[in-house]
């Protein structure tokens, strides 16, 4: 009797110490090995690459890869929209980088801030890729003097628009006048906007689907907008450059300009079917959104001219994490994704356009056209688009969360129509102070 | 007993020697300890699955809320309550907690009236009666995401379903996702949809163990279905009510999905219009301000909300549960007071008379009968 009371008292005690040390080995697990895994070794490993939207990696171009290096599996996520993939990003980076893809894509906006920290990427550096890119997108790419992250696109902008509902409208349709009638090479956002009151007055639609687009692609052509070159805010109050921007925006929803439709909103999808809006900003990857939101709609065409001279609206970077496990293989694999043969299939995928010089020369990119954009040359009119760009615009730490407050500022002007122009400035202000920066 | 007995009485005649002392031996100890000890380790594993899982996360998060903290550079430093002052002082911080108490009784209420009202059709005789109940479940099977898809189309502003119906009908359109109140409607409508069948099915059960002679007796009695309803259901399924508000009430000021995806930035509007606090805690920590310090102080802040809402709740639904028929209360002083004046009474009557016991009986009873 009184041993077996024992015995159970023992195995209790055994019970309830393993669930403690379980529970301990589980908190104190993680340390990753390092140095396993080497690029040139062997043994089958399985890398997987993180991106979003649409790169144009597609299973046929990733079972490419393993066909040159057999032992070598390449698995893609893909997130939906960029916010997931940067949310999952930076929270797993926080977390020490367990769970984080080989390979993580990373947007042009996120990457200010990502390169305060570039000791949690791998020093991509390497002789091999010297000159692949054009210069402004290796500098967005360099960190403290060290290439955290590989180029894939770019996003150089012309102007997309409505063919058909020009002509309905009087105007001249065909690329080229529209070009002429934009302003041509020296093309203002005044000559924009004056093209806009022009259609407006000869159409129901609107003249572009929102301010914020347009307040975009104009922040993009300002060296500084938000934070001087050392990285320190400029206080919003105090930033008239910015200031003046967001009334010329929001003055040309008062001209009836814009169709006030938030973009990627429900609302902005079916805009398109609508016949909502007749001309938007159009960075070479927005050709894929506009065609596969404009099912039954045909008029859509690209003319070579951007108001401001050129300008660059997103592209992304490769990077690869610190923490992973098999870091070298990993970097072969970014470089080859990232190779002018590769990023000329990506294009011709997804419409990325390629941030590499020889991809941009390619005949293939040269002669590439759009069926949906009427058969529009967008190989060479991006590439031109791309010469022009003149400004690479410094983004900070907090470009992101500062562009967010006067996003927010137009759009409740334009869409929630909930305040006029000088309220909503004022607003953004106290947000602006909300930061705290 | 006898041998006992001979030993106390010679250690109470001699001097008392010292005792050898007595040794314990290591099994014996074990057994001690066993006695002690294992109790606690049999439970031991929910304590340590709390500790992990719910103390340390609260303690942590306090900790982390007085350091200046970032999400990707980590702890910085010590600020002290600089950051429940830095929240306080965001009016966003307000209007989020304004939105979100809005949201929970846009949703709260009518759900329950709602499922209160199906549970109740749901359990008179139905042909296919598994079918309909099975049925009402549907909705919250469907994941979030693809409810907030549907409602998005539902709730677009310009081309959206609901306004285009509103045209029809020659009226105005809705600002979905402008105007404030309307969109506290919106997402109050989605919660809403996914909530109210789960909750039909909770009172259903409930009402399904209502003994049926309760209705036969109230039929017999002339009694409609609709007195029915308030006079024998409702009382009958009290508790589970007050579990439906109460879990009801916690899961609407936790509200995060529908709000995160009711538009695409997630951000709960341009002006904010419908960011509950849980998505101002998401945008401060992991959105523009990257301020784990200032997000753990929001989570406090909202910690103990919760915890005085539930209290409330807690009260309110003690009273409900324990009322009934029963004797007006009467305080415990009142009563000893009440007893002490029947004693003195009784003292007195008995010095009287001479009759102590009786008198004091009967006092009593008295008083009790009043």
């Amino acid at each position: 009797m009184h041993r077996s009371t024992r015995s159970q008292g023992r195995l209790a005690a055994t019970a309830g110490i393993s669930i403690l040390a379980l529970s301990l080995s589980a908190c104190g697990g993680g340390s990753n090995d390092q140095g396993e895994g080497e690029g040139t070794s062997d043994e089958p490993i399985t890398l997987t690459v993180a991106t979003f939207n649409d790169f144009g990696y597609t299973e046929e171009l990733l079972a490419q890869y393993t066909e040159e290096h057999p032992n070598v599996t390449v698995e893609q996520t893909v997130a939906a929209r960029s916010e997931d993939a940067r949310t999952n990003l930076t929270t797993k980076l926080a977390a020490g980088g367990a769970g984080l893809a080989d390979v993580e894509a990373i947007e042009i906006d996120w990457m200010p801030e990502l390169s305060q920290y570039p000791d949690l990427f791998e020093d991509l550096a390497d002789p091999e890729v010297e000159g692949r890119w054009v210069d402004w997108k290796v500098e967005q790419g360099t960190a403290n003097g060290k290439l955290i992250g590989y180029g894939t696109d770019i996003g150089p902008e012309a102007i997309c628009y409505r063919q058909d509902l020009f002509e309905e409208a009087g105007l001249p349709s065909e690329p080229a006048e529209v070009a002429e009638l934009l302003g041509g090479e020296d093309a203002t956002w005044d000559d924009y906007f004056a093209a806009g009151e022009e259609f407006v007055k000869g159409s129901d639609a609107a003249w572009y689907d929102v301010g914020t687009s347009i307040y975009q692609g104009m922040v993009n052509q300002v060296e500084a907008a938000y934070e001087n070159t050392d990285g320190t805010p400029i206080p919003l109050a105090d930033n008239s450059q910015v200031q003046d921007l967001f009334e010329t925006v929001t003055a040309q929803n008062e001209a009836g300009l814009s169709a006030g439709l938030e973009q990627w909103s429900d609302d902005w999808n079916a805009g398109f079917q609508k016949d909502a809006f007749a001309t938007m900003l159009c960075p070479a990857w927005m050709t894929g959104p506009i065609e596969s939101n404009s099912g039954g709609i045909d008029g859509w065409n690209i003319a070579d001219v951007f108001p401001g001279g050129g300008g660059n609206w997103g592209g992304s970077f490769l990077t690869v994490p610190a923490s992973g496990e098999n870091v070298e293989a990993a970097k072969e694999l970014a470089k080859w994704l990232t190779a002018p043969e590769q990023q000329t299939t990506a294009f011709e995928n997804a419409g990325t356009f390629p941030s590499q010089i020889e991809a941009q020369e390619s005949d293939t990119v040269q002669s590439f056209t759009n069926e949906f954009m009427n058969g529009a040359p967008v190989g060479e009119i991006f590439t031109n688009r791309a010469a022009n760009i003149e400004v690479n615009p410094y983004k900070g730490p907090n470009y992101f969360s500062i562009h967010t407050t006067v996003q927010d500022a137009i759009l409740r002007v334009e869409v929630a129509k909930s305040d006029e122009p000088d309220a909503s400035w004022e607003k953004a202000l106290s947000a602006y102070d909300e930061l705290g920066l | 007993m006898a041998a006992l007995t001979t030993t106390e009485s010679e250690t109470g005649s001699a001097p008392p020697a010292a005792r050898p002392p007595r040794k314990v031996g290591f099994s014996q100890k074990l057994s001690r300890w066993d006695v002690k000890v294992s109790p606690y380790l049999y439970i031991s594993p929910f304590f340590i699955l709390f500790g992990l899982t719910g103390l340390f996360p609260l303690a942590y998060t306090a900790v982390v809320s007085v350091y200046d903290w970032n999400l990707l550079g980590g702890q910085g430093d010590f600020v002290g309550l600089q950051n429940y002052v830095d929240v306080l002082n965001q009016p966003t911080f307000w209007k989020s907690l304004v939105n979100t108490f809005s949201i929970f009784l846009l949703s709260a209420v009518p759900q329950v009236i709602i499922a209160i009202t199906l549970a109740a059709l749901l359990d008179q005789n139905l042909r296919n009666a598994t079918f309909w109940r099975m049925g009402v479940l549907v909705p919250y099977v469907v994941a979030p995401i693809a409810v907030s898809l549907i409602f998005g189309r539902l709730f677009a502003d310009q081309f959206g379903l609901i306004n285009g119906f509103l045209g029809v009908l020659g009226l105005d359109p809705v600002g979905w996702h402008s105007d404030r109140f309307a969109s506290h409607i919106a997402i109050a409508s989605m919660v809403n949809y996914r909530w109210t069948g789960y909750n039909t099915l909770i009172f259903l059960a409930a009402m399904q163990a209502v003994p049926r002679d309760l209705y036969e007796a109230a039929t017999i009695d002339g009694a409609g279905r609709v007195r029915q309803f308030f006079s024998v259901t409702v009382p009958q399924i009290r508790a589970t009510i007050i579990f439906v508000v109460i879990t009801a009430s916690i899961g609407g000021l936790q509200i995060f999905d529908e709000v995160k995806l009711y538009d695409v930035y997630g951000q709960g509007g341009s002006d904010r219009q419908w960011m509950t606090t849980v998505l101002f805690l998401y945008e401060t920590a992991w959105g523009n301000q990257r301020d784990l310090g200032r997000a753990a102080a929001v989570a406090w802040m909202l910690f103990l909300i919760i915890l005085v809402i539930g209290f409330i709740n807690f009260k309110f639904s003690t009273r409900i549960a324990s009322s009934g028929p029963k004797a007006p209360k009467v305080s415990r002083a009142v009563t000893r007071r009440l007893l002490a004046e029947a004693r003195s009474a009784g003292a007195e009557s008995a010095a009287r008379r001479g009759d102590q016991q009786s008198t004091t009986t009967t006092d009593t009873t008295d008083r009790s009968d009043s």
